[in-house]
């Protein structure tokens, strides 16, 4: 009996449709998210995350509606981000039917919004996105990678470990980790840096960015100390089946669900 | 009729939803009235053991150990399982239903906390878990957990074993979350909703 390592399917949501946009552009339609959440959930991921990537720009009205459309047939975990900026959002998010929200700028404009969230919902029920990228310019890059904001358009000058640290200590259940150098290459998780946070903190990593194929997965899980990994396109273009990609890397020694 | 029973202890729309997918009537309840009339009950919860304090304070804890006397099926989920016990280390301060004895501690150092993510448990022939095979794997998170009884169905190991489930004739409880563990944890409601 061992905790197995998660298989998490993101939707990137834009005005109630899944996209994906190839380095914030050219964004495809990938369908409807309540159709998606459940087509994963059934195909054996073990979580669904869901965010609003566009939520700065609109009404929360679309997303709420959404996250209930979406959490109508899901039981699996069910995670929601993009515009979470105050208790009453959450809680908003938590009542259409999610179990988690994850927050990211509102957090690193506003630290405190993790202390509140987490004591009113409880920690498992807070997840800090942050948004990283080595620091080029650093003769440590790794150590020095640093924490964006606003979907990666605006550098905060904090570092990524510290602030995982910090949110840790806030009452963050999760880490969702993402490296903006590795996002939509297809070329691998950055395992360096998610193994830098994983170490660094006493609650759990989820590994997002630069997912190609089952060896990637594999080698965050176990090089980068992930405690999952998180993944958008590469399942809803049917680039991966779940399934195989789960006993592909079960096959390297990655403990995971393989329901039947 | 279920009794979900509300105690501002975090949503209670997971469980409604999954109750309602295996056909179950349920109901969202903070008034003791309800509990009083219900069949069955669930406490469900997710959150800090503190919060079970509500309980007592409105009349809850008192309607639900009458209920439980009579016989009405009790299925505690989470911090509801912990609940069955004397009490939790999270809350000293607190007193848990004392149903099974023991205290629930939270996982020791070294270990990440909270303990996220699909598990596998292993089972004893039960009511509650009728069906479910050896080394299925159900969805938990949580940072306290309950200490091995007589009375548990169920054991996972996360650094070393705890009670994922405990059945005591109509007294139950599990420590991971049935309405989000897909297929398994449906069936598990099932069986809870189908107990004469």
């Amino acid at each position: 009996m061992t905790l197995t390592k998660r298989i998490i399917a993101c939707l990137d949501v834009n005005a109630g449709r899944v996209v994906k946009g190839v380095q914030f552009v050219d964004i495809i339609d990938a369908g409807d998210p309540a159709e998606l959440a459940h087509r994963h959930a059934e195909a054996g991921t073990d979580e669904i995350v869901l965010l609003d990537i566009t939520a700065t720009h609109e009404g929360r009205g679309t997303l709420i509606d959404t996250v209930k459309r979406t959490a109508k047939q899901l039981f699996v975990p069910f995670t929601v981000g993009g515009g979470i900026r105050t208790v009453g959002d959450a809680a908003a998010i938590f009542d259409a039917g999610a179990d988690k929200v994850s927050i990211n700028s509102a957090a690193i404009a506003r630290p405190e919004l993790i202390d509140e969230i987490g004591s009113r919902f409880g920690a498992q029920a807070v997840i800090v996105a942050i948004d990283a990228r080595r620091a080029t310019q650093s003769c440590d890059p790794v150590s020095d990678a640093e924490v964006f904001a606003s979907g990666g358009r605006k550098s905060t000058g904090r570092k990524v470990v510290e602030w995982a640290k910090e949110a840790e200590e806030r009452g963050a259940g999760e880490i969702l980790l993402t490296s903006m150098d590795a996002d939509g290459t297809r070329a691998g998780f950055d395992c360096e840096l998610t193994a830098r946070v994983s170490e660094a903190v006493q609650i759990p990593v989820i590994a997002s960015g630069g997912a190609g194929n089952a060896q990637h997965f594999a080698d965050v899980l176990l090089d980068g100390k992930a405690d999952a990994a998180l993944a958008a396109s590469i399942f809803h273009f049917g680039i991966a089946d779940v399934r195989e990609l789960k006993k592909e890397i079960a096959k390297r020694g990655v403990p995971v669900r393989l329901p039947c | 009729m279920i009794a979900v029973i509300d105690y501002k202890a975090g949503n209670l729309t997971s469980v409604m939803k999954a109750l309602h997918a295996v056909g179950a009537e349920a109901v969202a309840t903070s008034n003791p009235d309800d509990v009083f009339e219900a069949e069955k009950l669930v406490l469900p919860g997710v959150g800090h053991f503190s919060a079970t304090a509500y309980l007592e304070e409105h009349g809850l804890k008192a309607a639900i150990e009458k209920r439980v006397q009579d016989g009405a099926p009790f299925l505690g989920i989470c911090v509801g399982l912990q609940w069955l016990f004397e009490g939790s280390t999270e809350s000293p301060n607190t007193e848990g239903l004392k149903a099974l004895s023991g205290k629930c501690e939270r996982f020791p150092e070294g270990m990440k906390v909270p303990h996220v993510g699909w598990n596998a448990i292993q089972v004893k022939e039960s009511r509650l878990l009728r069906g479910v095979a050896n080394g299925e794997h159900v969805y938990f998170t949580h940072s306290y957990r309950a200490p091995v009884v007589n009375e548990t169905i169920a054991v996972t190991e996360y650094g070393q074993p705890f009670t994922a489930a405990v059945e005591r004739g109509n007294i139950m409880g599990v420590q991971f979350h049935p309405e989000k563990s897909g297929a398994i944890g449906l069936h598990i409601l099932d069986n809870f909703v189908r107990l004469a």
